[in-house]
């Protein structure tokens, strides 16, 4: 079988995989990342989002193949050094983000991807970028203000608390 | 998933060598072919990933037309087709989500030619030119109906040359569960006229609206396509609307895609 090696969360990983093998069984079943979730596997749900070389992708729908070589950064790696909760997780927690938790990982992924290119999104790019991440428990309002509050804006003002 | 073999050539050449092998496929960001392998409606023998080529990447500009890479990704166009081709690339960031964005291609999106697929009508009504690795096929040639295109198998598209007009726009009305176009209108104004293309309406995929290109040419205005009845064959019924709702849409877009075009 062909091997396949990158970095996840900076550390150096590898794995003989199936050309057939998606980045997302690499994570969980190769290195036992189970945090990236699949929530659909069709492609529309956003829960298996990661990121490859800074790029937010669904892991569910890339090959390991097709990234040998990359940086990959799963919800592990959004963690503080010291496993407390990240600026971004921890606003989710703060605001009510998350009910059951299943999309959570993706959400915080995508969040994560917007704050870097966007550091201060407004409401309307906030939702236009989450477009790709579905959420069954929320109705979306807390975790658009989870993701504006983690971008160090005040929040006070938006409604749904 | 049926099993199959993976390869990532770095060269177009080595790409076309590559998928002389029986049953062999091209993968470009697997947006639409992942999901297909994992149906498993396809069954490739060995698949041949375009993603490790350079020279299939890229946006560029040569005198009056956009010069896109085959495997340049939906994310890319957005961002560097905004100061040449503000329209195409308003196109590409609204397509899917930030994720598909991230792998998509327009060689993928334009190879695979869903009848319900947003680059197909800018490539249509720009008049591009399709380049593979054999020859250049002109868009009005390229699109032969739902799914289908002039490509002969093993056939790379490695870049798309779509002529900069001098104003365009395209409007989506977008099928909320799949952000893909109920109906997608492209408008194109060229110092030799107008046109109009039409995506998301009809089974035999993307066409261009011929009596809209002639009213607009001659006077580009929103009013100038009031009354007029797009009776293009074949529009598309599903459950998300019947034919008569995409006719009245490719009206309703055109008209607003030629006043956003201003
Ligand atoms: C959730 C979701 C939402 C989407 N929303 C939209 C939308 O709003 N609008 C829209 O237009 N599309 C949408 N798409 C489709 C998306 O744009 C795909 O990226 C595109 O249709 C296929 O491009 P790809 O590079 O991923 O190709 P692939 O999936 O890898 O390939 C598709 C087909 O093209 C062939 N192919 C790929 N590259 C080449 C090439 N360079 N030369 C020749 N053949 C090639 C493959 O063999 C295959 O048959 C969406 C997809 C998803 C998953
Ligand atoms: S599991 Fe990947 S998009 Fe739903
Ligand atoms: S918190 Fe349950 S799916 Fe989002």
């Amino acid at each position: 079988m062909p091997k396949v090696t990158m970095r996840v969360n900076g550390r150096a990983v590898s794995g003989e995989v199936e050309g057939r093998t998606l980045l997302v069984q690499f994570l969980r079943e190769g290195q036992g990342l189970t945090g990236t979730h699949v929530g659909c596997d069709t492609s529309q749900c956003g829960a298996c989002t990661v990121h490859v070389n800074g790029a937010q992708v669904k892991s569910c729908t890339v090959f390991a193949l097709d990234v040998d070589g990359a940086e990959v950064t799963t919800i592990e790696g959004m963690a503080n050094p010291d496993g407390t909760l990240g600026r971004i997780q921890q606003a989710f927690q703060d605001h009510h983000g998350l009910q059951c938790g299943f999309c959570t990982p993706g959400m915080v992924m995508a969040a994560a991807a917007l704050l870097a290119e966007n550091p201060k999104p407004t409401e309307a790019e906030v939702r236009h970028h989450l477009e790709g991440n579905i959420c069954r428990c929320t109705g979306y309002h807390n975790i658009v203000k989870a993701v504006l509050a983690a971008s160090g804006q005040d929040v006070s003002a938006i409604a749904a608390e | 998933m049926y099993a199959f073999d993976f390869v990532r050539p770095k060269t177009v050449a080595d790409a076309v060598k590559a998928l002389q092998a029986e049953d062999a496929q091209a993968l470009g960001g697997g947006q639409t072919l992942i999901p297909t392998l994992k149906q498993r409606l396809a069954q490739p023998s060995v698949l041949v990933s375009l993603t490790g080529i350079d020279e299939m990447k890229g946006v560029c500009r040569d005198g009056d037309v956009l010069v896109i890479g085959g495997g340049t990704l939906h994310a890319t166009v957005a961002r560097e087709a905004r100061a040449h081709y503000p329209a195409l690339a308003a196109l590409a960031g609204n397509i899917g989500d930030p994720a598909v964005r991230n792998r998509g291609t327009i060689g993928g999106s334009l190879a695979n030619n869903d009848p319900s697929a947003c680059y197909p009508s800018a490539a249509l009504a720009s008049g591009a030119t399709i380049v593979t690795n054999s020859r250049k096929i002109a868009a009005d040639d390229y699109f032969q109906g739902m799914f289908t295109t002039a490509l002969e198998p093993g056939e790379i598209i490695t870049s798309v040359r779509l002529p900069i007009p001098q104003k365009a726009a395209y409007v989506k009305f977008e099928q909320p569960a799949s952000r893909f176009a109920l109906v997608g209108v492209f408008v194109a104004k060229y110092a030799g006229g107008v046109r109009v293309a039409v995506t998301g309406a009809s089974n035999n995929g993307v066409f261009r609206w011929t009596e809209a290109e002639a009213a607009l040419s001659a006077n580009f205005s929103a009013g100038a396509v009031k009354g007029l009845k797009a009776t293009a064959a074949d529009l598309i019924a599903d459950l998300h609307g019947t034919a008569a709702y995409r006719a009245h849409l490719i009206g309703v877009l055109t008209a607003r895609a030629v006043a956003a075009a201003g």
